[in-house]
C-alpha cells in the first residue's frame, strides 16, 4: 500500500515484458487472424469473417467438449479439495517423518505427464496392471478401454493420485503458519477438536485454499496429456477434453480456422474465471488484513 | 567513507538474522508443538501414501522383469529380476541422448526464467507505477492459458525465426508459463524483505546492481531456490509444447518414450525402465529442497 | 524473416491497433490525471480506471460472442450494445 510511486520500475519489467510479449502476444494475434480466414496450406488464406466463430458457437461437438470439461474440472475440485485438506491435517507432528512425508508426497508432481499417463495406463491394465487385474479378480467387470465410465473413473483417480498432494502440500504451508497462541488459547477454552478446525486452521488456510482451488481449477481445465496418453480421448469421445479436441482440429485435421475460432473462445472463458478467482482473492487479501 | 562502510555491515547483520527469526516465527522450520495432527491421522497418511506409491511401485517393478514376464504371469515381484531393460536405454544414444536433451532444455528455462523474473519481481514487490496491477494480472493469464492454444502458433514463429528442433526454442516456450509463475513466488519472497534495508544501501552509496546482487539476493536466496524448484518442476513435465516444437535433435526422453513404444511394438519391460529413470530427477530434487517445500507451495506469501 | 505465416489481414490489424491505441491513450490519461484511489461501484469490488478498461473489453468479446451465438453475423449491433455495456461500466461500476 505504501510502496513509493517511480515509473522507472518500467524498466526493471522491461525484459519480462519482452519475452512474454515474444511467447504470449504474437502467438495470440496470429491466431485471432487464423480465426477469421479459411487456408489450404501453403500460407494462402481466404477472408472468412466470423463463420469459424459462428460455426464454433453452435457445434455440438465443441459444446459436449465443454460440458465433459467442466464437469471434470468440477469432480476434481470436490475429491481433491477435501481430500487435500485431511492429508494436511494428518500431517505428522515433527522429526523425521515429515521430511519423508513431504518428498513421497512431492513425487507425482515432478513425474512428466507422460510418463504419468503411461503409468496408469499400465496399472489399470486388466492383463499386465495391478489395479484391472486386481478389479477384476475381486468380480468387478473394469475395462477403461471399452467402457467411458471406466475410462473416467480411471482418468479422475489419475488426477486425484497425481495433483491432490499440492493442495496438501499447500494446505500444510497454511497450517503450519498458525502460531502456537492460538491452539493454546483454543485449549485454554477447552474447544473441541472440530472447533480448532473450523475458527483456527480453516480461517488461515483460505488464501491457500483459493489458490489451490484455482490453481487445480485451471489446470484440469487445461488436461491434455494425461488422458491422452492413457485413452487418446475415447471410448468414442468420451474422453475428448477441449485441448484434446483443439489440438486433434489444429494438427490432426490442420482445420486451422476452426481451430483458432475455438481457441479463442477457449481462451476468453480462462480468462474470466481467472479474473474473477483473482478479483475474489485480491480483495479477500485487502479485506484480511 | 569509513561511517557508510561499518554501517553498512551493521544492516547487513541484523538483516540476516531478523530473516532466520522470520523463519522460525513462521513455523515452516519446526511446526509448533501444539497443532495435533488428526484422529487416525497416521492411518489416512500412510493409507495415503500407499495408493500414492502403489503405481510407481508398479512400474519399477515392472522395469526389472523380462517382456515374457510382464505378459505371461501376473506376480508382485519380479521372479528372474533383469537388468536388461535399462543396459538397452544406457547403451542406445537415441535414448540416452533424450535425457541429455531434456535436462539440456529444463536447466536453460529455469536460468532464463530466473534472469528476467528478478528484477520484474522486485519492482512489484517495490515501486507502484502505472499498470503494475494490471501488468501482474496480464503475466498470470499466461500462466492459466492452455498451451494447446499456443501449440500451432508456436510452431510458426519458431520456424519463422530458424529455431525449430532447438533446445532453446522449448526453453523459450516454457518461459510461457514459468516466467509468471517466477515473477509471482519471488514477489512473494521479496515483500517479506523489509523495504529500510534498500533505503539503508542506497544511503551507503551502493549502486542498484550492487545492491541487488551482494545484499538483496543473499536475503531471498532460499527464495530464489524455491522458485527454480518450480521451474525446473513444470519444465520438466510439459510434453505437449516441448514435443511440438521438436523433431530429433532436441527431443525430450519423454516423447521419444511415446515413439520408440509404437515403433518397436510393445516393449513394456523398456518402456517402464524409462518411466523410473524420467522420475529420478524429480526425486533427487525434491530431495535437496524438502525443507523448503512447505514454504515454497505458499508461494512465500502465507 | 518471413512474417506471412501470421497470416495479417486489413480488419485484425485496425482490430489490434485499436486496442493498442486504447491502451496507450489510457496509460497517457492516468499520467496527466491520475484516476485517483480505487472505488466501490455496483459489482461490490474495488476497481481502478484500469480495471474498468478490462472489464469492458472482456465484457464486450462475450456480448460479441453470445450475438453471434443468438442473433446472426452482424456485428455492427453487437459492437454498439458493447460501446453502451462499457459507458455503464466506466460510469457506475
Amino acid at each position: 500500500m505504501d510502496r513509493p510511486t517511480n515509473q522507472k520500475a518500467w524498466f526493471l519489467v522491461l525484459p519480462v515484458l519482452l519475452l512474454v510479449a515474444f511467447s504470449a502476444i504474437i502467438p495470440l494475434m496470429t491466431v485471432v487472424n487464423y480465426s477469421v480466414q479459411d487456408t489450404f496450406g501453403n500460407n494462402e488464406f481466404f477472408w472468412a469473417g466470423t463463420a469459424w466463430f459462428e460455426e464454433m458457437l453452435h457445434s455440438q461437438r465443441f459444446h459436449e467438449a465443454l460440458a465433459r470439461n467442466l464437469i471434470f474440472s468440477a469432480i476434481i475440485l470436490a475429491i481433491q479439495i477435501p481430500l487435500g485438506i485431511v492429508v494436511a491435517l494428518s500431517m505428522p507432528r515433527k522429526g523425521i517423518g515429515v521430511s519423508i512425508c513431504l518428498v513421497l508426497m512431492a513425487l507425482p508432481l515432478l513425474i512428466p505427464w507422460n510418463v504419468v499417463g503411461t503409468i496408469w495406463q499400465v496399472f489399470g491394465r486388466v492383463d499386465i496392471g495391478l489395479l484391472g487385474h486386481t478389479l477384476e479378480a475381486i468380480g468387478i467387470d473394469y475395462n477403461y478401454v471399452r467402457d467411458p465410465l471406466d475410462a473416467w473413473f480411471t482418468i479422475i483417480l489419475m488426477d486425484v493420485w497425481h495433483w491432490t498432494s499440492l493442495v496438501a502440500l499447500l494446505c500444510y504451508a497454511g497450517l503450519v503458519s498458525i502460531p502456537e497462541a492460538y491452539y493454546q488459547a483454543a485449549r485454554i477454552d477447552g474447544a473441541s477438536r472440530w472447533a480448532v478446525f473450523r475458527y483456527i486452521q480453516l480461517p488461515k488456510m483460505n488464501r491457500v485454499l483459493l489458490i489451490a482451488v484455482l490453481l487445480r481449477f485451471m489446470d484440469s481445465f487445461m488436461i491434455y496429456t494425461e488422458p491422452f496418453v492413457v485413452t487418446g480421448g475415447g471410448p468414442g469421445n468420451s474422453t475428448t477434453f477441449l485441448s484434446i479436441d483443439l489440438v486433434k482440429m489444429a494438427v490432426g485435421q490442420f482445420d486451422l480456422g476452426p481451430a483458432a475460432a475455438m481457441s479463442i473462445i477457449y481462451f476468453l472463458i480462462v480468462l474470466l474465471l481467472s479474473w474473477i478467482f483473482y478479483t475474489v482473492m485480491t480483495n479477500y487479501e485487502r479485506g484480511g488484513q | 567513507m569509513n561511517t557508510g562502510a561499518t554501517k553498512s555491515i551493521d544492516i547487513n547483520g541484523p538483516a540476516g538474522t531478523r530473516a532466520a527469526t522470520a523463519a522460525k516465527a513462521h513455523g515452516f522450520i519446526a511446526p509448533p508443538k501444539m497443532r495435533k495432527p488428526l484422529h487416525l491421522g497416521w492411518l489416512v497418511m500412510t493409507l495415503y501414501l500407499i495408493f500414492l506409491l502403489l503405481p510407481i511401485y508398479w512400474l519399477v517393478n515392472m522395469s526389472f522383469k523380462t517382456n515374457v514376464e510382464i505378459t505371461n504371469t501376473f506376480s508382485l515381484w519380479p521372479n528372474d529380476p533383469t537388468l536388461r531393460n535399462y543396459t538397452v536405454i544406457f547403451t542406445d544414444p537415441s535414448w540416452y541422448n533424450g535425457y541429455i536433451n531434456s535436462i539440456t532444455y529444463v536447466v536453460m528455462n529455469t536460468v532464463i526464467s530466473i534472469a528476467v523474473a528478478l528484477p520484474a519481481a522486485y519492482a512489484f514487490s517495490r515501486y507502484r507505477f502505472l499498470g503494475d496491477k494490471h501488468l501482474f494480472f496480464w503475466l498470470l493469464t499466461n500462466r492459466m492459458a492452455p498451451p494447446a492454444v499456443f501449440a500451432l502458433p508456436f510452431f510458426q514463429l519458431y520456424s519463422a525465426f530458424g529455431l525449430i528442433d532447438t533446445h532453446i526454442a522449448v526453453a523459450l516456450a516454457h518461459c510461457l508459463f514459468n516466467v509468471p509463475l517466477a515473477v509471482w513466488i519471488l514477489e512473494g519472497f521479496m515483500s517479506g524483505v523489509p523495504r529500510e534495508i534498500d533505503e539503508t544501501a542506497y544511503i551507503d552509496g551502493y549502486s542498484f546492481p550492487r545492491f541487488f546482487v551482494k545484499i538483496f539476493m543473499p536475503l531471498i536466496a532460499s527464495g530464489i531456490g524455491v522458485t527454480a524448484f518450480f521451474c525446473f518442476m513444470f519444465s520438466w513435465v510439459e510434453l505437449l509444447l516441448a514435443r511440438t516444437l521438436t523433431t530429433t535433435a532436441a527431443k525430450p526422453i519423454a516423447a521419444i518414450m511415446t515413439r520408440t513404444v509404437s515403433a518397436s511394438g510393445l516393449d513394456w519391460g523398456v518402456l517402464a525402465a524409462a518411466g523410473v529413470l524420467t522420475i529420478i530427477p524429480g526425486a533427487l530434487v525434491i530431495w535437496f529442497v524438502r525443507n523448503y517445500i512447505a514454504k515454497g507451495f505458499a508461494l512465500g506469501r502465507v | 524473416m518471413n512474417f506471412a505465416w501470421m497470416a495479417w489481414t486489413l480488419p485484425t490489424a485496425i482490430f489490434f491497433t485499436t486496442i493498442f491505441l486504447i491502451l496507450v491513450g489510457m496509460g497517457v490519461w492516468e499520467y496527466v490525471s491520475p484516476g485517483g484511489a480505487p472505488r466501490v461501484g455496483i459489482l461490490r469490488f474495488e476497481t481502478t480506471r484500469g480495471d474498468r478498461l478490462f472489464v469492458s473489453l472482456l465484457g464486450s468479446a462475450f456480448i460479441c460472442l453470445a450475438w453471434l451465438g443468438l442473433v446472426g453475423p452482424n456485428l455492427w449491433w453487437a459492437l454498439g450494445l458493447s460501446l453502451a455495456y462499457a459507458v455503464i461500466v466506466f460510469r457506475w461500476v
